[in-house]
C-alpha cells in the first residue's frame, strides 16, 4: 500500500515534468492497464463476492423463517389443548391452575392496549412539536446538539426506564391520583410514551428536513407565516415519513417488555380502568420464562401462543402503517 | 405590442404610479456586499426586466422585494424600499402582509405536492377564504388566468407533480393569481422550461401586465426584449443601466450595457 502510494507520487512527479517539457510519453491508459493487470488476482474477489453477501443475506431472511415457524409449530401445540375459541373469546387469563386453567388473550391484549394508547398519547403530540421545532425553527446550532441527545435518550436500556416508572414517575402519580395503585397502566404508559418519544421525534424531523425548501418558499411568497408553512405544507408533504415513525414507535410500545414488566404488575383483566395493576403479553411471557415451568406442559407452549398474537399485532401495525404510507403520500 | 395594451387599459399612462421606489438599497451577505446603492422606480401595470451576468444580484433583488431574502441567514440590508409609499425593509412592515400583495414566481416550478386544485385554493385559504363555492370560482378564475384551465379543468383532483414542467410554472402562476396580487415578481420564470412552454409564459406575462405589475429577472436577452417596457441592467451588484427596454436594446448608453446585449461577456 506504501508503496503503491510512493510510486504514485513518483509517477506524479513524472506528468509534471514530462508536461514542462511538452513530450507526451507519459501515458495514463497505460498505467491504468498495468494496475488493471496486477488487480486481475483480485478477479476472483468479484466472483466469490455476490455468493458471500448472498449467503449472509439468507442466512438472515432464513433465520427469521425459523423463528415463525418455530412459533407457529409450537403454538399448534398449544392449540390442541386450547380451543381457538377460548383463546380468543374467554374473559380470563389463568393459566396457573393444574385442573382448571382459563386461557382467554383478551385481558393480557387489554393489558398491552391500555399502555400502548396512553404511550401513544404521551408520545405522539410530543414527538411530532418537537420535529417541527427542530425542523421549521431550531436554528442549526441549536439541532446540531439536541439531535444528538434525542439519538441517546433512544438508546437507553428499558430496564432503567421501567426503574424510572416505579420508582420515580408512580409516586408523583399517586400524589396526584390517590386510588393509584403500585402497578399500573398509567405510569408504565406514560414512561414508554416518553421512551419512544426522541425516536418518532428524530426520524419526524428527517422525514420534514428532507422537504424541498423551495415548497416552503412556494409557501412563504404567499403570504404564509411560518407556523402555516409547518403545518400546512412541510407536514403533509412528510407524513409517510411521519406517519411510519409513529408506527414504529407503536410497535415499540406494544412489543415493550421491561418497562411493564417492572411498573405494570401481574393482574391480567379486562378493565377500562388504567389505575389498577394490569399484565401486558410481553409480562406475561416474562412471568412464565423465569418460573420453572416444565417444558411440554400447556403453560409453556402458551408462551408462544401468546407470542404469536403479538407478531400478528406487529405485523397488522407495519402492514398498516405501508398502506397508510403509499395511500397518502404526497409526491413530490 | 406596447400600444395595444395601453388601448385595453383604463390607466392613462401618465397617470401611472411608482410600485416600487429603491433608494440607495445596499445589501450584504455576511461580509460580501450582493448590491451596492441600488435606485430603480419601478411603474405599476407594466412588466419591468432585470436582465444581467449570472452572479450580478438580480435573483439578490428582486427577493428583497418580498423580503424572502430574509430566509438567507446573515443577510444585512441599508437604504430603502417604498413600495406603495411605504419602507418595506422597516422591521415593523408585516412581511406577511407584503407578500400577500406581492407574488412570486420562482426559477423552478415548485408546486406543493398536492392536487392542481388544492394548489391553487392555498393562498386563499391560508387567508381565512374557506367557502367551497367561492374557492371553487377563484381557482377556476386563476387557472383560467394563468392559461392553463383548459389543459386541467378535467382533472383537477390529480396531483401537480403529474404535470409537464411547463404547465406546473404556470399552475405557480395560477397559484400566484387566486390571491389577486398587486404585483408579481418573477425570477428566471422559464429557464427551466422547454421553448414552446417559455412562449406560453410570455404570452401569458402579456396578458397579465394589464392587471397586475410584473418585475421579471431573465438573462435572456431576447426575451426581455420582447415582453417588457424598461430594463435594468445589473452588474456586479449595481444597476448599469435602467431605461425604456428599447432604447437599451437600441442606443443603449453606457459601454458596458451595449458589451452585454451584443453578447461580449455573460
Ligand atoms: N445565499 C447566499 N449566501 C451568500 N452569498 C450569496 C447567496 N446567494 C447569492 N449570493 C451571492 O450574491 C451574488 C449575487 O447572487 P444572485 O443574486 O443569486 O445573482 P443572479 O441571480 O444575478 O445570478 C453572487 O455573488 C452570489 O455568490
Ligand atoms: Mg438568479
Amino acid at each position: 500500500m506504501v508503496k503503491c502510494a510512493s510510486h504514485l507520487v513518483i509517477g506524479m512527479k513524472g506528468v509534471f515534468k514530462l508536461a514542462t517539457q511538452n513530450t507526451n510519453s507519459f501515458s495514463v491508459q497505460k498505467m491504468i492497464q498495468e494496475k488493471k493487470k496486477k488487480k486481475s488476482a483480485g478477479g476472483i474477489t468479484e466472483k466469490i463476492m455476490p455468493y458471500i453477501l448472498f449467503l449472509t443475506a439468507a442466512v438472515s431472511v432464513l433465520t427469521t423463517i425459523g423463528i415463525v415457524l418455530t412459533l407457529i409449530f409450537e403454538t399448534f401445540l398449544f392449540f390442541d389443548a386450547v380451543s381457538i375459541k377460548e383463546f380468543f373469546t374467554a374473559k380470563v387469563w389463568y393459566p396457573f391452575s393444574e385442573t382448571n386453567g382459563s386461557f382467554g388473550i383478551l385481558p393480557l391484549v387489554m393489558g398491552t392496549l391500555k399502555v400502548t394508547v396512553i404511550a401513544a398519547i404521551v408520545a405522539v403530540p410530543i414527538g411530532l412539536a418537537s420535529a417541527i421545532y427542530l425542523s421549521e425553527y431550531a436554528t442549526d446550532s441549536a439541532r446540531r446538539i439536541i439531535k444528538p441527545i434525542l439519538e441517546v435518550l433512544a438508546g437507553i436500556p428499558t430496564i432503567v426506564y421501567g426503574f424510572f416508572a416505579l420508582t420515580f414517575v408512580t409516586p408523583i402519580l399517586r400524589d396526584i391520583i390517590p386510588s393509584l395503585e403500585i402497578f399500573n397502566a398509567l405510569s408504565p404508559g406514560i414512561v414508554i410514551g416518553i421512551m419512544i418519544t426522541p425516536m418518532i421525534a428524530s426520524l419526524s424531523e428527517d422525514a420534514m428536513t428532507s422537504v424541498p425548501n423551495s415548497m416552503r418558499e412556494g409557501a412563504l411568497a404567499l403570504g404564509a407565516t411560518k407556523f402555516e408553512v409547518a403545518i400546512k405544507v412541510v407536514l403533509p408533504a412528510a407524513i409517510s415519513g411521519i406517519v411510519a415513525s409513529i408506527v414504529l414507535g407503536i410497535s415499540r410500545a406494544i412489543g415493550e417488555t421491561m418497562i411493564v414488566a417492572v411498573a405494570g404488575g401481574s393482574t391480567p383483566n379486562l378493565e377500562w380502568d388504567i389505575t389498577g395493576s394490569i399484565q401486558t403479553m410481553t409480562a406475561y411471557i416474562v412471568q412464565v420464562s423465569q418460573g420453572d415451568v416444565g417444558y411440554g406442559t400447556t403453560i409453556y407452549y402458551s408462551i408462544y401462543a401468546v407470542g404469536m398474537t403479538l407478531f400478528v399485532f406487529t405485523l397488522v401495525m407495519n402492514l398498516l402503517a405501508q398502506y397508510i404510507t403509499r395511500r397518502f403520500r404526497e409526491e413530490y | 405590442m406596447e400600444t395595444s395594451t395601453a388601448a385595453a387599459k383604463v390607466v392613462n399612462p401618465q397617470e401611472k404610479k411608482i410600485v416600487y421606489k429603491t433608494s440607495d438599497l445596499d445589501l450584504w451577505y455576511g461580509d460580501n456586499q450582493a448590491l451596492k446603492k441600488i435606485n430603480l422606480d419601478i411603474m405599476e401595470n407594466e412588466v419591468t426586466a432585470i436582465i444581467g451576468p449570472s452572479g450580478c444580484g438580480k435573483s439578490t433583488y428582486i427577493k428583497t422585494l418580498n423580503r424572502m431574502i430574509e430566509l438567507v441567514p446573515g443577510v444585512r440590508t441599508s437604504g430603502e424600499i417604498l413600495y406603495r409609499g411605504k419602507n418595506i425593509l422597516d422591521k415593523s412592515y408585516q412581511v406577511e402582509e407584503l407578500r400577500t400583495k406581492v407574488g412570486m414566481v420562482f426559477q423552478k416550478p415548485n408546486p406543493f405536492p398536492k392536487s392542481i386544485y388544492e394548489n391553487v385554493a392555498y393562498g386563499p385559504k391560508i387567508h381565512g377564504i374557506r367557502d367551497k363555492k367561492i374557492l371553487d370560482q377563484i381557482v377556476e378564475k386563476s387557472l383560467r388566468g394563468a392559461a392553463i384551465w383548459d389543459e386541467v379543468k378535467d382533472r383537477l383532483n390529480q396531483n401537480a407533480y403529474g404535470l409537464s414542467g411547463g404547465q406546473q410554472q404556470r399552475l405557480c402562476i395560477a397559484r400566484c393569481l387566486a390571491i389577486e396580487p398587486d404585483v408579481i415578481l418573477m425570477d428566471e420564470p422559464t429557464s427551466a422550461l422547454d421553448p414552446i412552454s417559455t412562449l406560453k409564459v410570455e404570452e401569458l406575462v402579456q396578458e397579465l401586465k394589464k392587471e397586475f405589475s410584473i418585475i421579471i429577472v431573465t438573462h435572456n436577452m431576447q426575451q426581455a426584449a420582447r415582453i417588457s417596457k424598461k430594463t435594468a441592467f445589473f452588474l456586479n451588484g449595481e444597476v448599469v443601466e435602467f431605461s425604456e427596454t428599447n432604447k437599451i436594446f437600441s442606443t443603449p448608453a453606457d459601454k458596458r450595457t451595449e458589451d452585454y446585449i451584443t453578447g461580449r461577456f455573460g
